[in-house]
């Protein structure tokens, strides 16, 4: 298996889909082959559309907020010693995380496919929120999915997306998370994809969909190669990015400009839950066996009878058995490098993080991601650059993580 | 047990001027043992060919009806090798052909070549899997060809006719047509003439092709298809599996009684 310079890392699949011949593809009922392929045509065209591309910056500059900082994390790096720790503040962009790039080209296609009805997936709330954002921006017709369980635990998301207009749809079948919500929301545009149009949440799901995507969120890499070469006036020697991994968009994105970079290492964090449980969200990094999930060929945690195992993870938004074909694809072509940080490593990192900068709080997604560099940084020398993509704000875990600490708010 | 024993259990149907009626059922809905006698009484009540689902959790093809029948099963433990005993027993007494309807996920953990041994030594005779479609499907359909199981491709209102007829050209004897656009067991949103304008159609580009019809067919709409080459009534069944438990009453008979009404109703 081999990675391809000079091509963009969402072509680098075949003519079936496959990522290295096997990561990726459509497996899907032959209901979704029209609509796929009809999505497929569309996307491939305005990519190259002048004019989709400035209206995409437009909103992404404007409603987005583009650029997000990039910002030394002076205080971290005193305390650490070792590399230099930088990060980019992705939790700056509207509603608080990356999702918003992809919800906002989701809806710009959904117009542009004539169709004035968009659905969704959501797990802990944030790509709900985003879609349902954009969508009243966009006068679609929305439905959100999610999981009764998250529902529940979410519910001011939950709140978030009906003032926005959403139809929120709560999954009642199996575990009642995000990977039953993504089944549904497939089978819900199963049904009605002749007149709506579906956005996955995450670098997930048939090819397609893992291209948009990662071509949306890759906007966080392309502002910030500006910035760092703003910072440094050229691509640092030894370069890390470190990036937290559940389906994988955020790290796509923050990656996506870099693949070609040598010099540039990339880590990836899963979760790897409790501390002495067995159940975790790291397949990458526990080896869990190749499946079939929500179309696509993967990594994914499952029992020997190709049932989805139950997964656990503090990080809502990591607590997905699978991983984007993008990232099993790194793994195998030994470009990126991926390890996981336990929910105990993920709170600490939040503690550090927040008491040393003030102005970064991670939310407990990028936490992880903090946790390695932690781990990492004090054993490096101030030649090496590290940068964390801080991809979500601490507010929406505030209670979860005063919980966890002794506090009652 | 074979594709012939299969293709001629449309042919006994036909040679009685209705179409072929199949039944879809979750197996070990709700365990083991009733699974079998679910089997047996659709059997007794005159069903043509068995469609026995080896269910998946996280499908993305199955409605309520169905997905409640799949939750049941893999909650009381059934795994893939009690599908197979299941068969296996059943078919010691029963020459009724099965077929099984899976995802690919659950062949993929069993292991394909595995998978295939298992279907002959129980005596399953065909395959249908929702999400591995043509043509990625098409080495795995060609291990099933090998051993005589026939690889039911998929056909929606949607497949385009160029794809329709490069699917049908490599398909194996029998074809399954998705009569809408829908997960199983939602109502019917297309008229049955227009399914059967587009089953013609298929039977036009191939006509020694069977071509089973599904999705959305009940008691109500089953006749309008008794000209066609066969079709299959599953989501009810399942609903009947799920109110007979919760009334503690016997599936088996319940489900059994479906049937026979509905076999009467396409042989009127």
């Amino acid at each position: 298996m081999k990675l391809e310079k000079g091509i963009p890392l969402i072509d680098q699949h075949d003519e079936n889909g496959y990522w290295g011949g096997k990561f990726g593809g459509n497996q899907i009922a032959e209901s979704l082959n029209y609509p796929i392929e009809e999505l497929t045509r569309k996307f491939e065209k305005l990519r190259n559309d002048e004019t989709f591309i400035a209206e995409r910056d437009y909103y992404f500059k404007n409603f987005v907020g583009a650029p997000t900082p990039f910002i030394k994390l002076e205080n971290l790096t005193k305390h650490l010693g070792g590399a230099q720790i930088y990060c980019k503040l992705v939790s700056k962009a509207t509603g608080g995380a990356h999702k918003a790039y992809n919800a906002v080209v989701h809806s710009l296609i959904c117009k542009r496919l004539g169709k004035t009805y968009i659905g969704g997936d959501t797990g802990a709330g944030y790509a709900g929120k985003m879609l349902s954002m954009a969508a009243a921006k966009f006068n679609l017709k929305c439905k959100i999915f999610m999981g009764a369980k998250d529902v529940e635990r979410q519910s001011i998301n939950v709140f978030s997306m009906r003032s926005y207009g959403a139809e929120v749809v709560p999954v009642n079948s199996g575990s009642q998370t995000l990977v039953d919500a993504v089944s549904e929301c497939m089978r819900w545009w199963t049904s009605e994809n002749e007149e709506a149009h579906m956005c996955v949440g995450s670098t997930v799901g048939p090819t397609i969909f893992v291209k948009i995507c990662a071509w949306s969120t890759a906007q966080i890499s392309r502002e910030m190669k500006k910035q760092v070469m703003d910072e440094f006036g050229e691509v640092p020697k030894d370069m890390k990015l470190i990036n937290c991994v559940g389906g994988g968009s955020s790290a796509a994105g923050f990656w996506n400009e870099w693949i070609d970079y040598d010099n540039v290492e990339l880590i990836g964090v899963e979760a790897g839950g409790p501390e002495g449980s067995s159940k975790h969200a790291a397949p990458l990094t526990n080896d869990s066996p190749i499946g079939v999930l929500h179309g696509a060929t993967q990594y994914v945690i499952q029992d020997d009878q190709g049932e989805i195992e139950e997964t656990d993870s503090i990080s809502a938004g990591l607590d997905y058995p699978g991983v984007s074909p993008l990232h099993c694809f790194l793994k195998e072509t030994g470009r990126a490098r991926y390890t996981s940080a336990s929910d105990e490593e993920a709170i600490e990192a939040f503690q550090l993080v927040s008491k040393n900068e003030g102005f970064v709080s991670p939310s407990l997604e990028p936490s992880h991601a903090f946790a390695e560099a932690i781990k990492i940084a004090p054993k490096l020398s101030k030649d090496t650059i590290i940068v964390v993509d801080s991809c979500g704000d601490s507010a929406k875990d505030s209670k979860i993580i005063a919980e966890r600490l002794g506090y009652k708010i | 047990m074979t594709s012939s024993t299969l293709i001629k259990s449309f042919e006994r149907a036909k040679e009685n001027n209705r179409a072929a009626l199949l039944t879809y059922t979750v197996g070990g809905d709700p365990d083991k043992k009733t699974s079998l006698d679910i089997f047996r009484s659709i059997a007794d009540a005159g069903v043509d060919i068995i469609e026995c689902g080896l269910g998946h959790g996280a499908n993305i093809g199955d409605g309520g009806a169905i997905q409640d029948s799949t939750y049941r099963a893999l909650s009381n433990g059934i795994k893939t090798n009690d599908i197979f005993e299941i068969i296996e027993e059943f078919k010691k007494d029963y020459e009724t052909e099965v077929i099984i309807m899976t995802y690919q996920n659950k062949i993929m953990a069993y292991g394909e070549d595995e998978f295939l041994k298992r279907c002959i030594s129980s005596k399953v005779s065909g395959i249908i899997c929702v999400d591995w479609p043509w043509p990625l499907n098409l080495d795995f359909a060609k291990k099933c060809k090998e051993n005589s199981i026939v690889f039911i491709q998929l056909l929606c209102p949607t497949t385009n006719e160029d794809r329709l007829k490069s699917i049908l050209n490599d398909a194996h004897e029998v074809v399954y047509y998705i009569s809408m656009l829908s997960t199983t067991g939602q109502k019917l949103k297309v008229s049955s003439d227009e399914i059967k304008k587009r089953f013609s159609l298929i039977k036009k580009i191939s006509p020694d092709k069977k071509c089973i019809i599904g999705f959305g067919i009940t008691a109500d709409t089953i006749y309008d298809f008794k000209d066609t080459d066969a079709c299959v009534v599953g989501s009810a069944l399942c609903r009947e599996i799920t109110r007979s438990i919760d009334k503690e009453l016997n599936p088996a008979t319940n489900v059994g009684n479906m049937v026979s009404d509905l076999k009467q109703k396409l042989s009127s």
